[in-house]
């Protein structure tokens, strides 16, 4: 079974009424490494990681992973952390532990107390109390305190401020398992391209890039950043009169 | 260790070049031990995967050895460290007088300006 990919998808298409979310998409992930799955709102990303997860079912297409299909096998080598917190608000941090501790088997109850008392979160105190960082902070160190061979990362780094990002990123490449692989979904690429290996970039559900941060570097001599700008560039409404921006760049340095 | 790294460029050369320097400019002492992946990744917030190609690379360079019981440390060769600071110190003076010569000066001409910059400040240097 531990074969060098995790993840495999083949042509897997996800469609929400007519709209194809994601269309005919084939992806194959190692092991030991750090994935950025990057793309603009709306490219697929989330749906691709709720598929991995087993959360809604492909329309067609197949994905494994860890060479299972999502089932209670992939359920327990993957550690997902959702793009909102779902904690009960009259829970404890304590109770989210004990409930960890019952669920996975792979749950290090030690490290996660270890973490929260490095931010001085007390695990008698409710989520309620807490701010909107703390939570998402605490939903972080539980994702990070499990031995996981794949860890999915919907949106970790997203509204929360620059401080508590280098909090977030720096708990992520430090705690994951070194055999199991991080996916990364993100559009702030500039924060978090240092940390990543691989990049895939999603357009309109389908993989229009999929390579090592190193090999475009190399060939583009750009960071991940611009090269993901340039890529997805859109063309904002000038008003009447204009016809679009590149055009508009030609004639004044004409001048 | 101060890290300064360019994002347009891949990051583990950058890594090894300036764990370079650091041991070269004798930062990290020849036969010291020398910190671990995970360590040095957690100072210059990498990921350990792009660290550990940095090292090995220095492996290769005969900078680090790798003892297996005893861990990494600085190589204790220290004429190989002298070489690769001379090496260094050589690349420095060609970009020097390369800029120098982008300017519109002839090598001759910004060594003497050197000279005489040198010369005044040295009085505050040392």
């Amino acid at each position: 079974m531990n074969t060098n990919t995790l993840v495999e998808c083949k042509n897997l298409t996800k469609a929400f009424g007519g709209k194809r979310a994601l269309d005919e998409v084939n992806l194959q992930v190692g092991r030991g490494k750090v994935v950025g799955l990057l793309g603009p709102n709306g490219s697929g990303k989330t749906t691709l990681i709720k598929i991995l997860n087993g959360l809604i079912m492909p329309s067609y297409g197949e994905v494994f992973v860890d060479g299972s299909r999502p089932g209670p096998y992939t359920k327990s080598v993957i550690s997902y952390l959702p793009d909102k917190t779902y904690f009960a608000d009259w829970m404890k941090v304590k109770d989210i532990f004990d409930l960890f501790e019952d669920f996975y088997k792979d749950f290090n109850r030690e490290k996660a107390e270890d973490m929260c008392a490095a931010l001085g979160i007390n695990p008698k105190d409710r989520i309620k109390s807490m701010s909107k960082g703390t939570k998402e902070k605490v939903q972080l160190i539980l994702v990070m305190s499990r031995e996981a061979q794949l860890y999915l990362l919907d949106e970790p780094i997203a509204g929360v401020d620059p401080a508590a990002r280098d909090y977030i990123l720096s708990t992520i490449i430090n705690n994951y398992n070194e055999e199991g692989t991080v996916l990364i979904s993100t559009h702030l690429i500039s924060d978090i391209e240092r940390v990543l290996d691989e990049v895939i970039f999603l357009r309109n559900g389908q993989i229009i890039r999929h390579e090592s941060v190193d090999g475009i570097k190399e060939k583009e001599g750009k960071s991940i950043d611009d090269v993901f700008k340039d890529t997805f560039k859109l063309v904002p409404y000038m008003g009447y009169g204009y016809e679009n921006e590149a055009k508009k760049g030609e004639c004044s340095s004409d001048r | 260790m101060e890290w300064n790294l360019d994002d347009s460029r891949s990051i583990w050369p950058q890594l090894r070049e300036q764990i370079m320097r650091a041991i070269v400019a004798g930062e990290y002492k020849p036969g010291d031990a020398f910190p671990t992946v995970r360590d040095l990744a957690q100072d210059a917030g990498v990921n350990r995967n792009t660290m550990q190609r940095a090292m090995a690379e220095l492996e290769g360079d005969g900078l680090l050895i790798t003892n297996r019981t005893s861990g990494r440390k600085v190589t204790d060769d220290q004429k190989l460290i002298l070489k690769i600071k001379e090496e260094l110190a050589q690349k420095n003076i060609e970009n020097f007088i390369d800029e120098m010569q982008s300017l519109g000066y002839t090598a001759e001409e910004a060594v003497k300006m050197a000279e005489r910059v040198t010369e005044k400040k040295g009085v505050n240097d040392k």
